[in-house]
């Protein structure tokens, strides 16, 4: 066991928290306010080889290890949620179904593209009728010999409105259930695409949430992604990793809720003592602090087993359970231990907790990952 | 193009604190890193390399071996090539010292590297802030200098520098080679990418010391050969507060404010 | 070199309209304490084209003499041909001590300079004495982003000099023109000018940033919380006739030019009145302000550094304090 990075992933992650402490923290406020995408962000991490950590350098990525790519989305989200998730959407939902089941065709022409963060990807499942029960799939594709012809439509789809590649889903035999759904890439452009309306949220207000929408949209046949009707298995497998991402993304929420609480504590002063100073303050941090902490090495023990290619989505999903909801009760205990200026959005905590509250729904929600590690456990 | 940047490790001075006991600087715990002015004449030197991809970036630091994480924090960031000049017979040394070595030590590198085209250098460091060095190099050289560059753009055989002056910018020209040193401009210096992070991890960078540098007269080296000499240093004293304006009302406190100001003349 | 007499000069600094630039004349009254002490004449130095005001000007307050160089080649500053004709002086008559002012051209020429005549230089001193021990001058300036001041001594080599910042000391007044006014022919290659002005551009909208010169400075810091934060701390600087600073923490989150800021690694200012409006007071801002006459903070923060060094410290948010002063100065101006 070693619960250390190595030398240069450290330095990789010394590297992007200089980078967040310029470029990422002193915008998040502004961007939540505005619903504003970063999209500038996303350039200038694209420009150090931050989108697509853990991707092979020969297509396009900075071929490090999948545990720091965890720990770049950790350190992001302790500055700002919105710009993890626009990191781990991209990277884990769409790059990584596209390097996993891609073929050499697809890897060259888009994982190069997505990985070097040139393009941005996105990855659409849920639809309005198809949430987490992800089976119920309205969208068909139908074969028309040399191309596919997709009708329906995906929501709640983060980066959609400034994504080139979107990993899609689409019933190709309704006969069969989940295992007559299958995978697409399907870029932007493709005739009979477009992206809908951008979704007003409780947090991570600066994320690009949309409905997609597929009026005879034509796509390529060699844009099948993997095989056909094993779509399913695509689908619940990226969400496995995607799960890690998030889960990073709640640790980093929650340490930094915790850090700048632990900051205001030690200036406010009440009842002519610094607030830092009664225990209850000290013991709640306490608590806190041990509660993300453990959260932390299950998370990272979920990204280690990922990267040792060992069997990873129970482990994956306990730590976002517990990370999440972690992060969740975190930010909601932090606002209060701040008093009246946390609950202003003069103070970031409010928008901790507002932003916390996804990690708890979004790629599964606590339910989908009880329902995993439950049945993981053989309890049925 | 064959471009010098010197750069230098500093304490981060923002980061300093004063014991307040014994009133002297807290430097236990300040990070170190690459002067910032230093930074934005290694972004001057990599806008021009943006534009000429045959371009060559050598970077060179004079202080102890510590100075080489600097030097590899600009391997990360657009240099190609990092020397860093050291020797105990050098410590202490003042600005025209310092300025010296580092001009014997150019042409010891031009002997591996070629000649250098131009000689960047930030307009001051943070830690000392004399400004001094630049100029002195280029005077140590015999090369033309600009100083409070801003922004930096080759033009057949001659450097053009955009610089700040007191009515606002100039743009200046001088025939290469030049030094030119550079002050803080509009736009921020780039990110270190992944790739040239690791690179630079891995990268060996020489170390010069006197032994390699024997066209150095050690006499006018460190601190005996150095003019100018430190007689005390100490923690400047804080003038004491004056009057405090708090009023129940932003309005009644800016009013107090006018009447204070008006009764003491000043406005 | 050895000093072939105990004078004391002052590089006085000119305009191009031939003008002396305050700072030279700021320095004469340090300048006039040192030079006695240090038994010798307090000699100026004016390089420029048509520079009759200036030596004028130098001489009403306080030269003993004065040392001119008048040229076109002299008409704007460069490098060259002003290091070439101050060496050229410096080794004719050899002065114990130099004074420069450390403006732009000031700190570009001192290093320069002193290189070449292989002597000690001291930057962008804040305090100016003669050591009695040694009789060597005592120059005190900050370092370390002004945490520390350190006293230096050139004991060895001679001039001894060092740039000075504007605003530190205070012009005398004027007083009879009397000194002895010395005429020296040096004539510089245009060959030997080896930078060339190509163009000036002046600020955009006429906008004055002349920081330095400025009697009165309205500075605007973090708190003004972006550059829209700034209409305010302008709007007050325009009904006083002052000019605009920032702190680093300002220019840095790029909410206004650098060349407004105030401090340690921007530029030193004196003002009669110094407004600091959002500042904390970081000592880098500190260094760069303190020699003000008269300091005015407004923060919220009532525990903010800058409260210990402010002549009045309004404990307040600025976008109500600031538009009210504003108002209240408009109505007395009429």
């Amino acid at each position: 066991m070693n619960f250390h990075f190595t030398a240069d992933e450290q330095d990789v992650l010394d590297m992007l928290h200089d980078f967040c402490l310029k470029e990422v923290a002193p915008i998040a406020a502004e961007i939540d306010e505005n619903e504003r995408f970063p999209e500038e962000t996303w350039h200038k991490l694209a420009d150090m080889g931050m989108m697509g950590v853990a991707y092979p350098e020969e297509y396009g990525g900075a071929g490090l290890s999948y545990v720091n790519y965890i720990g770049v989305c950790e350190e992001l989200a302790k500055h700002c949620a919105t710009t993890s998730v626009m990191v781990s959407a991209h990277s884990s939902l769409c790059c990584w179904p596209i390097s996993e089941y891609g073929t050499e065709e697809q890897k060259q022409k888009y994982l190069t593209k997505l990985a070097s963060g040139e393009w941005l990807g996105a990855f659409g499942l849920t639809e309005p009728g198809a949430g987490t029960d992800a089976a119920m799939q309205k969208t068909v594709a139908e074969d028309k010999g040399d191309h596919w012809v997709l009708n329906g439509s995906k929501i709640f789809i983060t980066n959609a409105g400034f994504a080139h590649v979107f990993v899609v889903f689409a019933m190709t035999d309704k006969s069969l259930g989940t295992k007559g759904i299958s995978a697409f890439i399907v870029e932007k452009d493709f005739p009979g695409f477009k992206v809908g309306a951008h979704e007003k949220k409780m947090g991570i207000r600066g994320s690009s949430t949309c409905e997609l929408v597929f009026e005879d949209c034509i796509v390529p046949k060699e844009n099948l992604l993997g095989e056909l009707n094993k779509g399913f298995k695509i689908a619940m497998t990226t969400l496995d990793g995607g799960r890690i991402g998030i889960g990073a993304q709640a640790l980093g929420i929650a340490q930094a809720a915790i850090d700048d609480t632990v900051k205001y504590t030690k200036e406010r002063i009440q009842f002519g003592k610094r607030i830092s100073q009664f225990q209850n303050t000290q013991f709640q941090l306490a608590d806190m602090q041990a509660r993300v902490d453990a959260a932390r090495l299950l998370i990272y023990r979920a990204a280690q087993a990922k990267q040792d290619h060992e069997p990873y989505s129970h482990l994956a999903a306990m730590g976002k359970l517990y990370a999440s909801e972690a992060a969740s009760d975190v930010t909601r205990r932090c606002l209060q231990l701040i008093g009246g200026y946390g609950y202003t959005r003069e103070y970031p905590f409010e928008r901790y907790m507002r932003d916390a509250k996804i990690t708890e729904i979004y790629e599964g929600t606590s339910e989908v990952q009880r329902m995993v590690i439950s049945g993981w456990m053989g309890v049925k | 193009m064959n471009m010098l940047v010197c750069v230098k490790q500093v304490p981060d001075t923002t980061e300093i604190k004063i014991d307040p006991v014994k009133n002297t600087l807290i430097r236990e715990g300040v990070p170190s890193i690459v002067n910032p002015f230093d930074g934005y004449a290694l972004e001057a030197a990599a806008r021009i390399k943006d534009a000429d991809p045959s371009a060559k970036i050598v970077v060179l630091s004079m202080g102890p071996e510590q100075a080489k994480a600097a030097l590899k924090e600009c391997l990360a960031i657009a240099a190609d090539k990092a020397y860093l000049v050291s020797d105990r017979a050098f410590g202490g040394s003042d600005t025209l010292a310092t300025s010296y070595i580092i001009s014997e030590t150019i042409k010891k590198v031009e002997e591996l590297e070629g000649k250098f085209d131009v000689i960047f250098c930030g307009k001051q460091a943070i830690d000392g802030d004399t400004a001094q060095v630049g100029p002195e190099i280029a005077e140590h050289l015999g090369y033309p200098q600009i100083t409070y560059g801003l922004e930096a753009e080759v033009d057949g055989d001659t450097i053009k520098v955009k610089k700040e002056v007191e009515e606002g910018v100039a743009v200046v020209a001088a025939k290469m080679p030049a030094v030119v040193t550079f002050t803080k401009p509009a736009w921020d210096p780039r990110y270190p990418t992944i790739k040239r992070k690791m690179a630079a991890n891995r990268a060996e960078i020489p170390t010069l010391s006197s032994a390699d540098l024997p066209t150095i007269d050690l006499a006018q080296a460190g601190l005996k050969g150095s003019p100018t000499k430190v007689k005390k240093t100490f923690v400047p004293q804080k003038k004491s507060g004056g009057v405090k304006i708090k009023e129940e009302t932003a309005e009644d406190s800016a009013k107090k404010l006018f009447e204070l100001l008006t009764e003491a003349k000043v406005i | 070199m050895e000093a072939m007499t105990k004078d004391l000069w002052v590089f006085v600094e000119t305009n191009e309209d031939g003008t002396a630039k305050n700072v030279g004349l700021e320095l004469l009254t340090p300048g006039k304490d040192m030079a006695a002490k240090q038994g010798g004449a307090l000699v100026a130095v004016v390089i420029g084209s048509k520079v009759d005001e200036a030596v004028k000007a130098a001489s009403e307050h306080g030269a003993d003499k004065v040392i001119v160089v008048d040229g076109p080649e002299y008409a704007s500053y460069t490098t060259d041909a002003y290091a070439i004709a101050l060496c050229a002086l410096v080794e004719k008559y050899g002065p114990t001590s130099m004074l420069i002012g450390a403006t732009n051209n000031g700190r570009d020429l001192g290093p320069r300079v002193s290189c070449r005549l292989k002597t000690g230089l001291t930057a962008d001193c804040t305090g100016l004495d003669i050591d009695e021990e040694s009789g060597n001058v005592a120059w005190t300036r900050p370092a370390f982003g002004g945490n520390l001041m350190a006293t230096i001594l050139c004991p060895d080599h001679r001039p001894q000099i060092g740039t000075v910042r504007p605003g530190v000391f205070k012009k005398s007044e004027a007083g009879e023109a009397k000194a002895e006014i010395v005429k020296e022919d040096i004539h510089v290659d245009a060959k030997d000018i080896r930078t060339q002005v190509l163009e000036l551009i002046k600020e955009a909208d006429g906008e004055n940033v002349d920081l330095e010169g400025a009697d009165i400075i309205v500075s605007g810091g973090r708190g003004v919380g972006g550059p829209e934060g700034f209409e305010p701390v302008k709007a007050l600087a325009d009904a006083l006739g002052g000019v605009v600073g920032a702190s680093r923490a300002a220019v840095d989150a790029g909410w206004i030019a650098h060349a407004h800021q105030v401090g340690q690694t921007g530029k030193t200012v004196g003002p009669k009145l110094y407004i600091a409006c959002g500042i904390s007071g970081a000592i880098q801002h500190v260094a760069g302000m303190s020699g003000s006459d008269c300091i005015v903070a407004i923060n919220k923060d009532p525990e903010a550094p800058i409260f210990d060094i402010a002549d009045y410290g309004v404990v307040g948010n600025l976008f109500e304090v600031l538009p009210v002063l504003t108002e209240e100065i408009k109505k007395a101006r009429g």
